[in-house]
């Protein structure tokens, strides 16, 4: 196989609130030999926020954004749901709207670039489970996973809208979903077979409804543990923030405790192929989750 | 592989007359490669159990009469080919209500609060109408393209019953009844765009309180697509200056303040905003475990404030901003 290379779009989570998602992707991508160049030009994606306020301005920064791969001919991959969707809806719009992609075009005229739709966007979850490949990750484990039931949360934006992300997903069927089920397996853990698996965490009514918020992360939770999970991996960094930093809100709300360590996906994956602890950077969670790394290795 | 396939199909059975707990139950059959899931209701009622009860009505995908779930995903029945749900499925497949809280029997729901909420945003053309106009009211087709698609709702209910905020929260509208506030507000013929922009602005019940799950988009069996049409009412609500400055719409803007500063959302920064100084006690003490964790820093002794990293070439995105930007709060 030759080597695989791609433009990381990290995102904001993880250079801010979620240093170890950033550190075990690289440590990921060290491992397994996949060559990442960070995007160090590119902006905030919106997070479906900025496109609530402005959908015009949204899609002029996204492809800014996708400018950038393009210029290193390189697909681009994300390491957040929400960043995949939104460069991946604006990727569409560009794509399937010449009008619109003219007038964005007009605007980046004025700082020098061009937006022609020559990258592909792709998650790195994606990217590991169909160009890499399971059987080749198994290979490489060297930490096998088999003292833990691992809940898998999809999270939103990997998933719907299905017919935005079914090129660049391998057809993930959005009610149920198996990529990081097969991951889980091929790092020797035990896949938790649970309903919440594909619904929505809250996250993004944190503020304005916080009542909501905190019952849809609770339900998927009380779901995972009462399925006798020992934590839960996600490849959405703003599910983990949920999910790990509010454990205490959650619990008040629904009245359980919802004690669980919540991994990112190239944690799980960092762990299995004998990562630093400085890589996985577990004490990074609200949670605690450093006792992993030595109950790994029990 | 012939053209017909043994399978069995678990179906919810309720009956809030004399039941007090649903139970499922399981029914086999051959299926042939051209059923529709309503063509396998049909054959439950009159080839297994006469009382098996489900709506239907014009079996072209016009009433969305016959709407529910298979296996949690939503489904016109009469529209819906059956071999390609065995297939996304693994062969396993359960037919359940819309809502099974609000089930009455088997596949019947109870639809007032669908009905409710697409009344409470006025969706009908409102204007003054001469009685004996000189001239028609002429649409270009441009102008009707903006509803177009809004338009072949069906009020089946696939997105209002998929939509976990409106599970949670029952005050919320939901994906439906705002595709209806759209779809008027955008009408050149109607003069209550204002009115429904403010009725969709509301806390609790407008769209702000949409989870962004993408569900309806992924529910809707006319591919109609709520949530961009919720992002439309967001939007509009800046554009017509409905929009108060509140929790909601300033964490909407405050995303262009954090960009224009360091390319990047500033975390911290964006809760601060959003929820103004006297907010800020609902999360201290979350910000207090973060800052033990190393996710959030303290820089120059000030609390919640992160040493931001910048991005590269920001004065771009800052020029970009300027002359891009159409609304403001």
């Amino acid at each position: 196989m030759s080597q695989l290379h791609y433009a990381l779009f990290t995102g904001c989570t993880a250079k801010q609130s979620t240093p170890e998602l950033l550190s075990s992707t690289l440590a990921v991508a060290d491992k397994l030999g996949i060559k990442i160049t960070i995007l160090e030009e590119a902006s905030c994606c919106g997070a479906s926020h900025l496109q609530d306020f402005d959908e015009f301005l949204a899609h002029v920064l996204n492809a800014r954004n996708i400018c950038y791969a393009e210029k290193l001919g390189l697909t681009m991959i994300t390491i957040c749901n929400t960043c995949q969707l939104n460069s991946a809806m604006t990727k569409h719009a560009l794509d399937s709207d010449p009008k619109l992609k003219a007038r964005v075009n007009e605007k980046l005229k004025e700082v020098g670039l061009e937006y022609k739709g020559t990258s592909e966007i792709k998650h790195f979850l994606y990217t590991l489970v169909d160009e890499y490949g399971l059987e080749n990750i198994k290979d490489k484990v060297t930490t096998p996973l088999s003292n833990f039931n691992i809940a898998p949360f999809y999270g939103c934006h990997n998933i719907r809208p299905s017919e935005l992300h079914h090129g660049s997903n391998n057809g993930e069927n959005p009610y149920a979903p198996t990529s990081l089920d097969s991951l889980i397996e091929a790092l020797e853990g035990h896949p938790v077979d649970y309903e919440s698996k594909n619904k929505c965490c809250g996250f993004h009514v944190e503020l304005q409804a916080n009542h909501t918020s905190e019952v849809l992360a609770g339900n998927a939770m009380v779901d995972a543990i009462d399925n006798n999970a020992d934590m839960m991996v996600t490849p959405c960094p703003l599910c983990h923030l949920k999910m790990d930093t509010y454990q205490d809100d959650i619990g008040k709300v629904i009245g359980r405790d919802v004690a669980l360590p919540v991994l990112h996906m190239p944690q799980m994956v960092a762990l299995a192929l004998g990562a630093t602890e400085k890589e996985l950077g577990l004490t990074f969670h609200v949670q605690k989750a450093t006792q992993l790394f030595g109950e790994a290795r029990a | 592989m012939g053209d017909t396939r043994k399978v069995t199909i678990k179906a919810f059975r309720f009956n809030a007359e004399t039941d007090y707990l649903p139970y499922y139950k399981s029914y086999e059959m051959e299926v042939g490669k051209d059923e529709l899931i309503l063509d396998l209701m049909n054959r439950i009622k009159w080839e297994h159990d006469g009382s098996f009860s489900y709506r239907r009505s014009c079996r072209h995908g016009i009433c969305g009469a016959c709407a529910i779930k298979v296996n949690g995903k939503a489904t016109l029945a009469c529209k819906q080919n059956a071999m390609e749900l065995l297939d996304l499925f693994n062969n396993e497949l359960t037919f359940e209500p819309q809502s099974k809280k609000r089930a009455v029997k088997d596949m019947i729901i109870d639809k007032a609060d669908f009905w409710e909420k697409h009344a409470a945003v006025k969706p009908y053309v409102i204007a003054d109408v001469e009685p004996h106009p000189e001239h028609e009211t002429k649409q270009s087709i441009e102008e009707s393209n903006n509803f177009l698609d809004s338009d072949l709702c069906i009020q089946c209910g696939a997105c209002h019953y998929s939509c976990p905020a409106l599970e949670v929260n029952e005050d919320y509208f939901g994906p439906a009844a705002f595709v209806a506030a759209y779809r008027f507000t955008v009408d050149t013929r109607d003069n209550a765009g204002k009115e429904r922009l403010e009725i969709t602005s509301q806390p609790a019940q407008g769209v702000w309180d949409c989870v962004k799950c993408f569900e309806c988009a992924e529910a809707c069996p006319k591919e109609i697509n709520p949530i961009e049409k919720i992002t439309k009412l967001h939007n509009m609500q800046f554009e017509q200056k409905v929009a108060r400055s509140n929790i909601a719409t300033r964490h909407a803007e405050g995303f262009v303040r954090s960009i224009r500063k360091h390319g990047f959302l500033d975390e911290a920064d964006i809760v601060v905003y959003s929820e103004g100084y006297m907010g800020m006690h609902k999360h201290i003490k979350t910000a207090l475990k973060m800052l033990k964790s190393g996710k959030i820093h303290w820089q120059d002794g000030v609390p919640f404030i992160d040493n931001m990293p910048k991005i590269k070439n920001l004065d771009e995105v800052q020029k970009l901003i300027d002359i891009s930007m159409t609304n403001k709060l």
